[in-house]
C-alpha cells in the first residue's frame, strides 16, 4: 500500500478538526497538498537523491498525530537541565508540534518583531502569512506536501525592515509520548530588507525509547541585505526519525548562515534547498554528523545560484562509527545568467570502523563560464602517525581517538558566528565523542566554559 | 635502566635492526651516530613502540620491566620519552588540551587524581621557560604552523612537562639554526639529573658540543659497530664514518 494513503485518508476524515486550529492561510493550501500527495509516488530507496533513505519505511508506522491539539505533558526544565549559562536567548518551545513561549520572551524583542505560534499568526497576521506561507517550499516534494496538509502549528518569525534582533532566538522542540507519535512542525521565518536575526533550534526527545517522527518544513525568506543565522541542532535518540526540508530564498546582498548539527539521532534526513535569486547574496552552509551504533544521517543540499555575484561556501563533516551510515548528496547549480558566481563545496568524512558506511555524492552543474567553483570529498581513517605521536606522550588509544575526532570537527565549530554558542557546541561535541569511551572529563569541560 | 639485547626489527618485511646491544645506566648520556639509513630512527621507534615496526628477535628491559610487552602509552608512563625527528602536526588539538590529557593520563596510570587547572597552568608556565617557548604557541594546535625550531623546542617542552626517566632525542638538531640549537641543548642540559638518562641520535658533532655524552655508539646496517668515549665523535667529525665502517667490516671478515 502507498504509505502516504494513511495520511491523506486521515486528512480527509478529519478535515474540519485540522482546520479548526488554524487560520485561513494554513488551511487554504491543504487540499492542494492532499491532491499532490494523491498524485505522487514516494521516491523509492535507490532512486536519484534518495539512494540510501527509505522514506516509505520511515512513514509507514502508524504514528499518532495530535490533531485535537491536546496539551502534551512535557516538562521543558527536564530537557533544559544541561545549559550553558553564557548563552542568553529569547526562548520558545515546540511541545511535540505545539508552540509555547517561556515567560516574557517576547518582551525582550524590538518593536515590530513577531515571534509566535504559527497557528496564532495565521489568525492574527493573515496578510503576512498569505504573502509567504508555502511560497518557498514546493508541494512537488512529498515531504513538504505531507507537512503542508497536516501542519497545525509551529513557529513564525517576522523581523521588519531594518530591525536588528540582538538577542539570539532559541526554539527548543521536545518529543514526549508513551505512544509512537509524529510531530508536524512548520517554521516560517521572514526577514525584511536590512533585518538581522539569529535562531538556534534544538531538537530533543524526552522519551528516547518511543518511536517518533518529526516531520519538519522550514521556509526562510531573507530580504535584501538581511542577515540571518540558523543553527539546527539535533540531540534526539535511536528511536527518533526526522524528516526535515528547509527552503531558503535569499535577497540581494543577503548574508545567510545555515548550520545543521546532528549530535544524537536515530534516522535523519535533512534537505537544504537554497536559492540565491538576487545579486550579491552569500550563503555559508555548515553541517556535522556524529553517527555511531546503527544511526543514519542523510543530508541533501541543493544550492541554486540564479543571480550574478553570489557566493556560497559549504562544508559538511561526518564521523561515522560502529554500524552507522552517513550520506551526503550535494548539488550546486549555477544558472546561465549567474556570472561571477563563487561556489565551494567540501565534504570530509572520517570512518572509524569496518562496518560503518559513508556515501558521498558531490555535484556541480554550471551553465556559464564566468564562475569560480570547486567541490571535493574525502573519506578516510584516522592518521596513524598522529595516533602514535599522541600515544608516545602517554595518551591511551581511546583518548587519542577522541581527541582526533574532536579535532576533526574543529573547523565546522569555528564557523559558528555566535561566540557563546561556539563554545557550547565545542563542549557538546567533546562530550559526545568522550562518551564513546565512557571517559568524560568534567574538569576539562568546566575549564573550557570559564 | 635500559638493557637491549640482540634486538632485531623489521618494517614491511625488511630487516632494519640486525642485533642491537645497548646498556644505558642512570645519569648517562649516550650518543648514537651513523650514516643515513643505518637504523638510528628505527631503533628509537622500536623502543617507543611504534606499531609500524615488528620486533622479530631479542629483548629490551626498562627499569627491570619488559619494555617490548608494553603499549606505547605505558612506555611513556613508565618514563620513556621520544623526541621526534619530525614532530607530527595535529590540527584542531590545542597544545594545552594535548598536554593536559598527557599529564592526566600519566597521573591516572599512577592512581593519582587529575591535576587542578591552576596547578596545570603553573606547570606549563614553568616548563615553557626552559626552552623559551612563546606562550602563544601553547594555545595553537599541536605543531601546526610551527617553524622547524619551534617544533623542536616544543618537543623539549613536552619532555620537561612529562619528566621522563629516559629520553631518546632523534635528530633533535636537524633543521635548527645556531641560536635554536643552543636553546634546545640548554633545555636538555637543564633537565639532566643523576637519576635520568638521555640517548641523543645525531649525524653531527655540532649538538654534542652542547650536550656532552659520555658514550658514543656508531650504528651501521642495523648494528652497533663501535662504542667509545667522547673522542669518537671528534674522530667522526674529522674522518667521517668510512674508516670505522672499514675496520668493522675487516673484523667481521677475519
Amino acid at each position: 500500500m502507498n504509505p502516504l494513503q494513511q495520511y491523506t485518508d486521515l486528512y480527509e476524515a478529519h478535515r474540519e478538526l485540522i482546520d479548526s486550529a488554524c487560520g485561513l492561510p494554513l488551511n487554504a493550501l491543504r487540499q492542494q497538498a492532499c491532491e499532490a500527495l494523491r498524485a505522487c509516488t514516494l521516491p523509492g530507496k535507490g532512486s536519484e537523491d534518495y539512494e540510501h533513505v527509505d522514506l516509505a519505511a520511515m512513514l509507514a508506522p502508524d504514528y499518532g498525530i495530535n490533531l485535537g491539539r491536546r496539551p502534551l505533558d512535557i516538562d521543558p526544565a527536564a530537557t533544559f537541565s544541561c545549559k550553558v549559562p553564557t548563552l542568553s536567548t529569547a526562548l520558545f518551545f515546540l511541545m511535540g508540534d505545539t508552540f509555547a513561549s517561556a515567560g516574557n520572551a517576547c518582551a525582550q524583542l524590538p518593536e515590530g518583531v513577531i515571534v509566535s505560534s504559527l497557528a496564532a499568526a495565521s489568525a492574527r497576521h493573515p496578510e503576512l502569512l498569505e504573502r509567504y506561507y508555502g511560497r518557498a517550499a514546493s508541494l512537488s516534494n512529498p515531504l513538504v506536501a505531507l507537512n503542508t496538509m497536516l501542519a497545525q502549528d509551529g513557529l513564525f518569525i517576522y523581523v521588519p525592515r531594518g530591525v536588528k534582533v540582538d538577542k539570539p532566538l532559541q526554539l527548543v522542540s521536545i518529543m514526549r509520548s508513551e505512544m509512537p507519535m509524529m510531530a508536524v512542525r512548520r517554521l516560517l521565518i521572514v526577514l525584511e530588507d536590512d533585518a538581522e536575526a539569529r535562531l538556534l533550534c534544538c531538537d530533543h526527545t524526552q522519551s528516547p525509547a518511543t518511536a517518533s517522527l518529526s516531520l519538519q518544513t522550514i521556509e526562510i525568506f531573507a530580504g535584501d541585505r538581511a542577515c540571518f543565522d540558523l543553527y539546527d541542532l539535533e540531540e534526539t535518540a535511536g528511536a527518533t526519525s526526522r524528516l526535515s526540508s528547509l527552503y531558503l530564498h535569499a535577497g540581494a546582498d543577503a548574508n545567510i548562515l545555515l548550520d545543521g548539527i546532528t549530535l544524537f539521532n536515530g534516522m535523519t534526513r535533512n534537505e537544504y534547498h537554497c536559492t540565491l535569486s538576487a545579486p550579491g547574496s552569500s550563503l555559508r552552509l555548515l553541517g556535522m554528523g556524529i553517527e555511531d551504533e546503527g544511526r543514519l544521517l542523510d543530508n541533501l543540499t541543493h544550492i541554486r545560484h540564479e543571480a550574478p555575484r553570489c557566493h556560497s561556501d559549504e562544508l559538511m563533516k561526518y564521523v561515522v562509527a560502529d554500524e552507522a551510515t552517513g550520506v551526503f548528496c550535494g548539488r550546486i547549480y549555477v544558472a546561465p545568467g549567474a556570472e561571477k558566481t563563487e561556489a565551494y563545496q567540501s565534504n570530509r568524512n572520517m570512518v572509524t570502523s569496518p562496518a560503518a558506511r559513508m556515501y558521498s555524492k558531490p555535484q556541480l552543474e554550471i551553465y556559464n563560464d564566468d564562475v569560480k567553483c570547486s567541490h571535493g570529498t574525502a573519506i578516510g581513517r584516522m592518521d596513524e602517525k598522529q595516533l602514535f605521536y599522541m600515544q608516545q606522550r602517554g595518551l591511551s588509544l581511546p583518548v587519542a581517538h577522541t581527541l582526533l575526532k574532536q579535532a576533526f570537527m574543529a573547523d565546522v565549530i569555528e564557523g559558528v558566528r555566535l561566540q557563546p554558542l561556539r563554545d557550547r557546541l565545542r563542549m557538546l561535541v567533546d562530550m559526545r565523542f568522550a562518551s564513546d569511551t565512557g571517559e568524560h572529563d568534567c574538569a576539562a569541560c568546566a575549564s573550557q566554559i570559564s | 635502566m635500559l638493557s637491549v639485547k640482540d634486538l632485531h626489527a623489521t618494517i614491511g618485511g625488511k630487516e632494519i635492526l640486525r642485533g642491537i646491544d645497548l646498556e644505558v645506566r642512570a645519569g648517562e648520556v649516550h650518543a648514537i651516530m651513523g650514516p643515513n639509513g643505518s637504523g638510528k630512527s628505527t631503533l628509537s621507534m622500536v623502543l617507543a613502540g611504534n606499531p609500524a615496526y615488528t620486533v622479530t628477535h631479542g629483548s629490551a628491559t626498562f627499569q627491570g620491566k619488559d619494555l617490548l610487552a608494553m603499549a606505547p602509552d605505558v612506555r611513556s608512563h613508565e618514563g620513556l620519552f621520544l623526541g621526534f625527528q619530525y614532530p607530527v602536526e595535529i590540527p584542531g588539538v590545542s597544545m594545552v588540551n594535548f598536554m593536559r590529557a598527557a599529564v592526566n593520563e600519566k597521573r591516572k596510570y599512577f592512581n593519582e587524581p587529575p591535576m587542578s587547572a591552576t596547578e596545570f597552568l603553573k606547570l606549563m608556565r614553568e616548563k615553557r621557560a626552559i626552552v623559551e617557548l612563546d606562550s602563544k604557541l601553547a594555545s595553537r594546535s599541536v605543531n601546526e604552523g610551527f617553524s622547524g625550531g619551534e617544533k623542536k623546542r616544543n618537543e623539549i617542552f613536552q619532555m620537561a612537562v612529562l619528566n621522563p626517566v629516559l629520553s631518546i632525542l632523534d635528530e633533535t638538531d636537524s633543521g635548527l639554526d645556531v641560536d635554536a640549537l643552543r636553546i634546545v641543548a640548554e633545555g636538555v642540559n637543564k633537565l639532566r639529573t643523576p637519576e635520568n638518562a638521555t640517548i641523543v641520535i645525531t649525524h653531527y658533532q655540532r649538538l654534542l658540543d652542547y650536550i656532552k655524552p659520555q658514550i658514543i655508539h656508531v650504528l651501521y646496517k642495523g648494528r652497533i659497530i663501535k662504542t667509545a668515549g667522547p673522542e669518537l665523535a671528534l674522530e667522526i667529525e674529522h674522518n667521517g664514518f668510512d674508516k670505522i665502517i672499514r675496520e668493522a667490516e675487516n673484523e667481521e671478515n677475519l
